[in-house]
Parts: structure tokens; C-alpha cells; sequence
């Protein structure tokens, strides 16, 4: 049996110092980063209010409350739930393509291929920036208090902060474009309108197209959760439902949200691949 | 200088414009019945979600009043003729911010280790069993699909109001979604240094430690840091259900028509999440260009 040669470590030391002799300063960076980011954790921990004592109690309570939810049970109000399973799902559709058909001028404005002035661009991104800071939730609220109580508020909520993250996606759609097309078009001798229809849109639709259905199917989660706040849809039965302890119609509503998203999954990725063909979703 | 275009001869220009009118007609047909489907859609959902463009033409005065109204001050002079009234409660709502951070940090941290420690058993090229990796990753489906405030809705009735409910709503979501992200990562890797690793009789745990992990830590932190971006926004919105945060606090002023004090916690948290927003963005470009001078 044939013994490999020891390691020649005085060589090895040699021919790579930076491996061996690293300087103080990087040998300390990643255990202090670390060290740090411990301590915050645990000032987190205390200051939050976790105990041991508080985390069995509600672990405790949270078993309790899993044991109650087994079997799922609508009782009698299945007609209701599924009434605002569909208000939910009416409520993605609509708010996501309400969106889409508002970013899609205001895109175009903030792509760098359209308008190459910074002074006109810049108000546009930040704008849409603002929008998209603030979280559907909050949308909701404000609308509530414009349209009332109800599913159009929630309507509205979707399409507002999807608007800004729409304006941002599409933007980079359209400057992600080949420029080639759009030059044929001007050789030919269209005028700029023509160059965004026949040289940019062709392009730019697809890529759209995919990034509005995969909104739609995030948008279900989100119309799910704004009915929390008196939005409409299916979070409206939810909040209301945990709220008063009946928890075999909170799972079983839990489990119709599951059981729609999924389907919405599905769907919109089948539509996706139709529209963009068997290339990575961008 | 002439150029010279071939014509071809008409029967074979006939035969060739018929058939791209053909297949103009074809597409034109698909996207005439995409639109139809998709307008019978629309319709149908403007039913179901009680769409009233009345409604919506009355009230539209309201919504830009209403930016009109929380820009105002009680005395009715504009917000910013007197920073000091607006920001009146800027201590108070600071440290609120800062303990929607903790949450939102916290609950990113619980989440990332839960999903570190669950991912290797969910990619595919990693995972020990495949019923194991069946198991792991519904599991972690459940809990990404499941909206965080759900969550939170419920955390708050077990362990009681406050901010621990909320870190745990945030963890388990976090969980879901990085764990997924973290087993893609896992599942593109170079299996090379795997089967060297193996080679030399190590465990599945020592393979994992030496040969997996140098390869995706970048980018596990890439996607935590994205996580815990994400995260501040959905932590400002957990004291909507009673959860810690800053929500508390704007909930009650968008109830009870606070308007200045509305308009000055929301340009608080906007300038909050832009913030972190830059903040994660330099930490991350400085972690990928890191990884790619080595």
C-alpha cells in the first residue's frame, strides 16, 4: 500500500500567505459580525418580552388551540365562505389588472430608453417608490375611509400598491429591451409612437404579461389578509372568526385559502408558460 | 444610388400574403379571445367585488382631500409651517420604529435559522430521504402561503398581546420563504466538492459543513438580508392586530382622525424602509463583490 507523502507545510506556508497569515483585522471581522449580530438578537429577546416562562405558557395555549381546529368545520356558514372566497378572488383580478393598466403609460415614463432625461425620470421612480413603501394594509385603510367598508376598498388597496411596484417592474422591462428593433423602426421612418407600438411593445408585452399573472397570485394572499382591516373578502370571516374562538371554521377557512392559492398557482403558471413559452419566467 | 429590390412574381407573392394573413388572422383571433375571456372576467369579479364607480366618482373628491387633510395641522395651517407640532410625538414613535426593527430583526434571525437548518433536508441533491424531503417541504409551503398576519392574528390569543407575537408571525413566514430560497441555492450548486468531501468517509453533517456551506453562505445572507427588508414593511403593519410596532400607533390615528399624526408616522416608516432599503442593498453588493474578487 503506497503512503501518501506528508504534507510539506513549510511550503505550503510559502506559497500561500494570505491563506495562512491573514491580517488580524479579516481573521476578527466575520466572529465579531457575528458576535454583534448575537448581541442584537439577544437585547431583542429581553427587550421584546420573550421568557421561557411566556413561550411554554403560549406553546401551551397554541397546542390547545391545534387540537380545537382538528376536524376543519364550516357548520352552516359554508355558502358565506365561499361567497367571500370569491369577493377575494375578484378583488386579486381586479385590483391586479386595475394596476397593470395604469403603470403601464406611467412605465414608460420611468424607463431610461423612453425618457433619457434624469430630471424628468427622477420625481417618476421616487413617486412610485413612495407608493410602494407603504404596505397594502395601510392602503386599505385610507380607502376604507374614502369608499367605506367593503370589497372596492380592498379593490383599490391592490391596485394602488401594486401600481408602484408595477411602474418599477415594467420600467425595468421596457429598459431591458433590445434597442435594435426600435432602430429599425425609426430607419423605417415611424415617428416615436410607432417605435414604442412596433419596436418596444412586442418585445416588453410577454415579460408584462408574466409578471401580472404572477402578481395576481401573490395579490390572493394579500386580498386575504386586508379583509383583517375590514376590506372585504375572505380575511374579514377570518379576523372575525379567530376573534371569537371558533377555531374549526378558522382552519377550515385557513385550509379554502390554502386550497385557492394553490389552484391560482397553478393556473397562472400554466398561463405564464402559454404566453412566454418554456423560458425562465424573468 | 439605386438599389435594387426583387419582386417575385405575383403567384408566388399571392401564395405567401395569404399565408401571412393567415397567420396574422390566427393571432389576432387568440388575442381578440384572450381579451373577451379576460373583460368577462373582470366583469364577473366587478360583481363580486361590489365595484360602484358611483360610489367611487363621489367619493374620489374624499381621497385627494384626504392627503389634503393629513398634510393639515389642527390649526389648519400646512404640516410643514411647524415641524415641531407635526412631529410632536417624533421620541415615541422613534422608539416604536426601532422596536418594529427589533421585530422585524428578530423574527428575520428565528426564521433564517429555522430555515438553515431545515433546507438541507428540502433541496433536492442534499436531502437524505425523499419522504423526509417530501415532509420538509410542505411544511415550509404551509408556511409561506399561510399570510403572516394570520399568524399573528392567532399568535396574539396564545402567548398575549405584544411584540412577541408578532416576532414569531414574521419567523414562521420567514421560514417558509427563505427555506425555499435557501434550498435553490443548495440545489445549484457545484456537486463536485460534495463527492470529495465524501470521499474521504466524512458524515452527511461534515459534507454539508465543508463542502456544501462555503459554497452558499453569500447567498443566504444575500436572501436574509433581502428577507429582513421585507420583513420591516410587513412588521409595520403587525400592530394593526395587536401585534408590537409602530402599527399600533397608526391604526388608532387613522380611526380615530389624527390626520397630522397620520401623514407624520407614514413618512416615517417610508423614510424608514428606504432606508434599510439602501442600507441592505450596499451591505449585499458589498457581500457579492466580495465573493467575486475571491
Amino acid at each position: 500500500m503506497s503512503r501518501l507523502p506528508a504534507p510539506d507545510s513549510e511550503g505550503l506556508h510559502a506559497r500561500y500567505p494570505d491563506v495562512f497569515d491573514r491580517p488580524v483585522s479579516a481573521r476578527l471581522a466575520m466572529p465579531l459580525m457575528i458576535l454583534g449580530a448575537f448581541v442584537i438578537f439577544v437585547f431583542g429577546l429581553v427587550h421584546l418580552g420573550f421568557s421561557p416562562a411566556r413561550m411554554l405558557s403560549g406553546l401551551h395555549q397554541l397546542g390547545w388551540i391545534t387540537l380545537m381546529m382538528i376536524p376543519p368545520d364550516p357548520d352552516s356558514s359554508l355558502p358565506l365562505y365561499l361567497k367571500a372566497l370569491g369577493e377575494t378572488l375578484s378583488i386579486a383580478l381586479l385590483g391586479t389588472t386595475i394596476a397593470a393598466v395604469f403603470a403601464l403609460p406611467v412605465s414608460l415614463l420611468a424607463a431610461k430608453n423612453i425618457v433619457p432625461s434624469n430630471i424628468f425620470r427622477f420625481p417618476v421612480r421616487r413617486f412610485l417608490d413612495t407608493i410602494r413603501g407603504v404596505d397594502t394594509l395601510i392602503w386599505a385603510l385610507v380607502w376604507i375611509n374614502v369608499v367605506g367598508l367593503g370589497p372596492f376598498a380592498g379593490v383599490l388597496a391592490i391596485a394602488v400598491s401594486d401600481f408602484g411596484a408595477f411602474g418599477k417592474l415594467f420600467s425595468e422591462a421596457i429598459e431591458a429591451a433590445d434597442n435594435k428593433q426600435v432602430e429599425g423602426i425609426r430607419a423605417a421612418g415611424g415617428n416615436s409612437w410607432h417605435e414604442i407600438r412596433f419596436g418596444l411593445m412586442p418585445q416588453v408585452l410577454p415579460v408584462i404579461a408574466g409578471q401580472v399573472l404572477y402578481f395576481i397570485e401573490s395579490n390572493t394572499r394579500s386580498a386575504t389578509i386586508i379583509g383583517i382591516v375590514g376590506a372585504g373578502g375572505i380575511g374579514l370571516q377570518l379576523a372575525e372568526q379567530i376573534r371569537v374562538l371558533e377555531w374549526q371554521k378558522v382552519s377550515f377557512l385557513i385550509l379554502i385559502i390554502l386550497v385557492a392559492v394553490a389552484a391560482i398557482d397553478w393556473i397562472s403558471s400554466k398561463l405564464r408558460f402559454a404566453i412566454i413559452g418554456r423560458r425562465a419566467v424573468a | 444610388m439605386t438599389i435594387a429590390v426583387t419582386i417575385l412574381p405575383d403567384q408566388q407573392l399571392t401564395a405567401l400574403n395569404e399565408t401571412y394573413r393567415k397567420a396574422v388572422a390566427r393571432k389576432r383571433l387568440r388575442f381578440a379571445l384572450s381579451a373577451a375571456v379576460l373583460f368577462a372576467a373582470v366583469a364577473v369579479a366587478s360583481v363580486g367585488a361590489e365595484v360602484n364607480l358611483r360610489t367611487l366618482f363621489t367619493y374620489f373628491g374624499n381621497f385627494v382631500s384626504y392627503f389634503d387633510r393629513i398634510f393639515t395641522l389642527e390649526n389648519g395651517s400646512r404640516v410643514w409651517t411647524d415641524i415641531g407640532e407635526w412631529f410632536w410625538g417624533f421620541r415615541k414613535w422613534s422608539l416604536l420604529l426601532g422596536e418594529t426593527m427589533l421585530i422585524s430583526y428578530v423574527g428575520t434571525l428565528f426564521g433564517a435559522i429555522l430555515a438553515f437548518a431545515l433546507n438541507f433536508f428540502a433541496a433536492e441533491n442534499t436531502s437524505p430521504a425523499p419522504w423526509l424531503r417530501f415532509i420538509v417541504k410542505r411544511f415550509m409551503e404551509f408556511c409561506r402561503t399561510v399570510p403572516g398576519i394570520v399568524f399573528a392574528l392567532i399568535f396574539v390569543i396564545a402567548f398575549g398581546l405584544g411584540p412577541m407575537a408578532g416576532v414569531l408571525a414574521i419567523a414562521i413566514h420567514s421560514t417558509g420563504a427563505l427555506g425555499k430560497q435557501y434550498s435553490e441555492i443548495v440545489e445549484n450548486i457545484d456537486m463536485k466538492p460534495v463527492e470529495g468531501v465524501r470521499s474521504t468517509g466524512a458524515s452527511w453533517l461534515a459534507c454539508m459543513r465543508f463542502a456544501v456551506l462555503p459554497q452558499v453562505a453569500a447567498g443566504f445572507a444575500g436572501y436574509s438580508l433581502l428577507r429582513f427588508e421585507i420583513n420591516v414593511r410587513e412588521a409595520s403593519v403587525m400592530g394593526f392586530v395587536g401585534a408590537g410596532g409602530i402599527g399600533q400607533e397608526l391604526i388608532v390615528a387613522v380611526r380615530k382622525f389624527y390626520y397630522s399624526d397620520v401623514s407624520a408616522i407614514l413618512l416615517m416608516i417610508v423614510v424608514t424602509v428606504f432606508v434599510i432599503d439602501i442600507g441592505t442593498g450596499w451591505i449585499r453588493g458589498r457581500l457579492f463583490g466580495e465573493e467575486r474578487s475571491a
